[in-house]
């Protein structure tokens, strides 16, 4: 058959394949030891929406208890700072650890990534599968912490509060420890994958963007993960032994931690964000039905934030008791980060110029990221400025920037993936219509929540605050109120998902009309992704007319 | 634009803050219109190249010229900022050579100042107007930050080393300090009054401690100390329980002690109690309390004891 295909054209209506890679074995066993990336992605994307629905419900308390100053719900007192202090700490944790830093790479792109190099599997599929039960172990651990007395340290667990608070501190590092060796795991497997795994004729700057931002995020996962280990061994090493680290009465020293956490932890910040801007550079296109405008841009533009990533740390710690001369460098350097995070924006806007641009639920959530995360963006400058940190940091400026930047970017546009790559992984369709309204909600929602934190930041509010002054009280309820709104965007955006599976229409192979090798296999795909091997026929984004040829 | 900045930040109460804002306020506008600069496009060509079926789209792969452009102009703008950045932090971080060093120590949940000539006080500050104020901070047990939002200052208070920094006040009034890193349960409690005073009025509070304790009956003076002097992050007067005994009915009653001995509750127990806190401990607290010792004057302990009788 040969036809010529034309922007927004939608190829793949070949006859189903009988067998998929969701029912060619069945029973909860196949499941628990599969080593089909596909499978796995699945299971990821499964455990994670669980993570992130306690993180919600830990965020939902959080705002919650700030509604009013007396901390009351229909005339009763109904939280006391022990108890927020315990919702924030979790919500943080669960929110990192658990949900975001595995959010993108483990389960999307677990699914995606090796489809769009045209590969059966990721490099090490066993490995994949052993990350999974790490992530899960990791989760047991945490949540029995949770369930034995919950951890009050805020998830940054500075010392010297983590070593001398009650709570179950120890059960809690060690849970973040574990899911420390499944992230390192899956950035392997990728690096793996990528440099080996590709489509013949496939090289480096023929890989989608999506594949180029996931390849960053695992450098960073491999080499600044192990820091966060080290420093969490140290950390219990001190809680059980007394053997002075980061404690200043035995001879160590607080600063010592946050310089140790915050070097895995800014780099952590990129493993969040670049999977949520990689996902952006494949929808813009896709939507636009355009080439990708700089892909070599972007592409490099990954990679030095990747890098930039490793040396920017200090700017956590400018009134920390970090030197001048360190407060000095750092701001410097994180100046540095704006440059290439302004050539993604501006690459994405011109890739819209002169498109065709249609507007479906993914392609609703990339608008909606370029907003926020120009907000976010934005905010960060007021940061990098060292005299101006000094006033906003610890406040609620903080909050409500990273906000825009780890939900405004990264969820968003984890929503704005699922929403796109929904009909290849299940094979279904789900209603437009309220995948648009959920977006909307979220959209508005999350603006009313954080937009109003950078006012009360800027007055003077500081973060993790259980009594506030009752000036305050108007915008934090307005926060709250936008937190019930957010919070039924995204109940609406997972019932229309979960409804598509026993309602959707079936999917064709290419719903969006998509350029890249993952669409040319089935919806669902079967297990070994492809009937034959995918052989590189033109660039990732050539919207082109030409002329293909389906055997 | 006074009112927006008036909407977007505290009272501007000293020099430093006037810089800050300035600097604040010019950010502010760089980021609203970079913001406009992005989603005028963004929303014009999502209207303007909306779909149509069949339209094709140029194969547009790059422009070498424009990226270079919105490559090295934000560059530009961000090397800029960084200058103004750093000089503006050394007014914070480098004193002037003639200042009042005032020793502030912090520990779960309040904070102790203590001025040149060795008077203390807790949580309250005085500082004399248009005086450049030098803090010489540091911890007791975890991390804490002392923040005053009206004087754009804030550092993190570190035990087992000093953190610095300076500020000269402008407006004469009462301003409140914060605490910015998160030290448990107290953390949002953990205010001080920061009082810039006028000099005489400074001068004559150093000597005497003021003469406000003159215009309040005794229990009443003994309230205003139980909420300034950071008696009501643990201590209750209405029965409720806390992380201290509360004071309600307290006096006169036998209190059992920590290893079962007991004691009735008098003039000298409080005295004591509020001296010498760890001595004799009731059965069920921890002993958490710090020693107001040099921290509290006659007057206070005279008004507290009042304030503790009357609640019966």
């Amino acid at each position: 058959m040969e036809h010529t295909l034309t922007a927004g054209s939608v190829t793949g209506d070949r006859p189903r394949p009988e067998k998929n890679y969701l029912n060619q074995t069945t029973g909860i066993w196949s499941w628990m030891t599969t080593v089909d990336h596909k499978r796995i992605g699945i299971m990821y994307l499964v455990a994670i929406s669980a993570a992130f629905l306690i993180g919600g419900v830990f965020a939902l308390l959080v705002r919650l208890a700030l509604l009013n100053p007396q901390h009351t719900l229909f005339g009763k007192e109904w939280v006391t700072a022990e108890a927020y202090n315990r919702f924030f700490t979790l919500h943080g944790v669960v929110m990192v650890f658990l949900f975001i830093i595995p959010s993108v790479p483990a389960s999307l792109a677990n699914f995606v990534l090796p489809m769009m190099l045209g590969a059966k599997d990721v490099a090490f599929p066993r490995i994949n599968l052993m990350s999974f039960y790490l992530w899960c172990a990791g989760a047991v651990l945490g949540i029995t912490s949770m369930v034995l007395g919950a951890v009050d340290t805020g998830w940054t667990f500075y010392t010297p509060y983590s070593t001398t608070t009650d709570g179950t501190v120890s059960l809690m590092t060690m849970a973040a420890f574990v899911l420390g060796f499944s992230s390192i795991f899956t950035g392997l497997n990728f690096i793996a994958t990528v440099h080996k795994l590709r489509a013949p004729g496939m090289g480096f700057f023929d890989m989608p963007l999506f594949v180029w931002g996931i390849y960053a995020t695992a450098l960073i996962q491999i080499l600044a993960t192990p820091v966060l280990a080290i420093t969490l061994v140290l950390l219990m090493i001190e809680r059980a032994f007394q053997i002075g680290i980061f404690d200043s009465r035995i001879g160590g020293d607080p600063v010592l931690f946050q310089h140790f956490f915050w070097f895995y932890s800014h780099p952590a910040v990129y493993i969040m964000i670049l999977p949520g801007m990689a996902i952006i550079s494949e929808l813009v296109p896709t939507f636009c039905r355009k080439t990708m405008f700089g892909y070599r841009a972007i592409a490099y533009s990954s990679v030095s934030l990747a890098l930039v990533s490793f040396i920017v740390w200090g700017h956590h710690m400018f009134v920390a008791g970090e030197s001048d001369l360190a407060n000095v460098i750092f701001s410097a350097l994180t100046f540095l980060v704006a440059i290439p995070s302004g050539v993604k924006m501006f690459n994405w806007l011109s890739t819209m110029y002169k498109g065709n641009i249609s507007f479906e639920t993914p392609m609703c959530y990339v608008l909606s990221f370029l907003f926020l995360f120009a907000i976010g963006g934005l905010t960060g400058l007021f940061f990098s400025t060292l005299a101006v940190d000094i006033h906003l940091t610890d406040t609620y400026f903080v909050v409500a920037h990273f906000h825009y930047v780890m939900m405004g970017g990264t969820v968003i546009a984890f929503l704005g993936g699922l929403h796109y790559w929904w009909p290849k992984m299940t094979g279904k369709m789900y209603k437009e219509i309220w995948g648009q309204v959920g977006c909307l909600l979220v959209f508005i929602g999350f603006n009313m929540t954080f937009g109003s934190q950078f006012i009360m930041g800027g007055q003077g509010m500081p973060r993790r605050y259980f009594n506030y002054l009752d000036q305050f009280q108007p915008i934090h309820a307005f926060s709250t109120y936008g937190s019930w709104v957010l919070g039924s965007g995204l109940f609406l955006t997972a019932i229309n998902l979960l409804a598509s599976l026993k309602m959707g229409e079936p999917a064709p192979d290419n719903p969006w009309g998509a350029t890249t090798m993952e669409w040319q296999s089935s919806s669902p795909p079967i297990t070994h992704n492809f009937e034959e091997q995918p052989v590189l026929e033109h660039e990732p984004y050539d919207y082109r007319p030409r002329t293909v040829t389906h055997v | 634009m006074d009112w927006l900045r008036s909407a977007l930040l505290p009272l501007q109460g000293s020099e430093f803050a006037k810089e800050i804002d300035l600097m604040y306020m010019a950010i502010f506008w760089l980021s609203v219109v970079m913001f406009f600069a992005l989603m005028v496009p963004m929303v014009w060509f999502s209207w303007r190249y909306r779909y149509v079926p069949g339209r094709v789209t140029p194969h547009q792969t790059h422009n070498t010229a424009l990226e270079v452009f919105w490559s090295v102009v934000p560059l530009l703008i961000c090397v800029g900022l960084f200058f103004w950045g750093i000089w503006g932090y050394m007014h914070f971080a480098v004193g002037p050579g003639e200042s009042m060093e005032i020793q502030v120590t912090a520990k779960k949940w309040l904070w102790q100042f203590e001025f040149p000539d060795g008077t203390r006080a807790v949580n309250e500050l005085h500082v004399p107007v248009n005086k450049s104020v030098h803090l010489v901070m540091t911890s007791e047990d975890v991390l804490h930050d002392f923040f005053i939002p009206d004087m754009r200052v804030k550092r993190d208070i570190v035990p087992g080393r000093y953190t610095e920094f300076w500020f000269t006040p402008t407006v004469v009034g009462e301003h409140t300090s914060t605490c910015a890193e998160y030290c448990g349960k107290g953390h949002s409690d953990m205010r001080a009054k920061v009082f810039v005073d006028t000099q005489e009025k400074f001068d004559d509070w150093m000597a005497t401690g003021g003469d406000e304790w003159m215009k309040h009956p005794p229990e009443e003076w003994g309230k205003i100390q139980w909420d300034q002097k950071g008696c009501a992050t643990c201590h209750t007067i209405d029965g409720s329980k806390s992380k201290g005994p509360s004071w309600k009915g307290i006096f006169g009653k036998a209190e059992k002690l920590k290893g079962g001995a007991s004691v009735t509750v008098d003039e000298n127990y409080l005295r004591e109690s509020m001296l010498q806190p760890q001595a004799k401990v009731v059965d069920g607290f921890e002993p958490i309390m710090p020693t107001f010792q040099g921290l509290l004057r006659e007057n206070e302990i005279r008004g507290l004891v009042a304030f503790i009788k009357s609640l019966q």
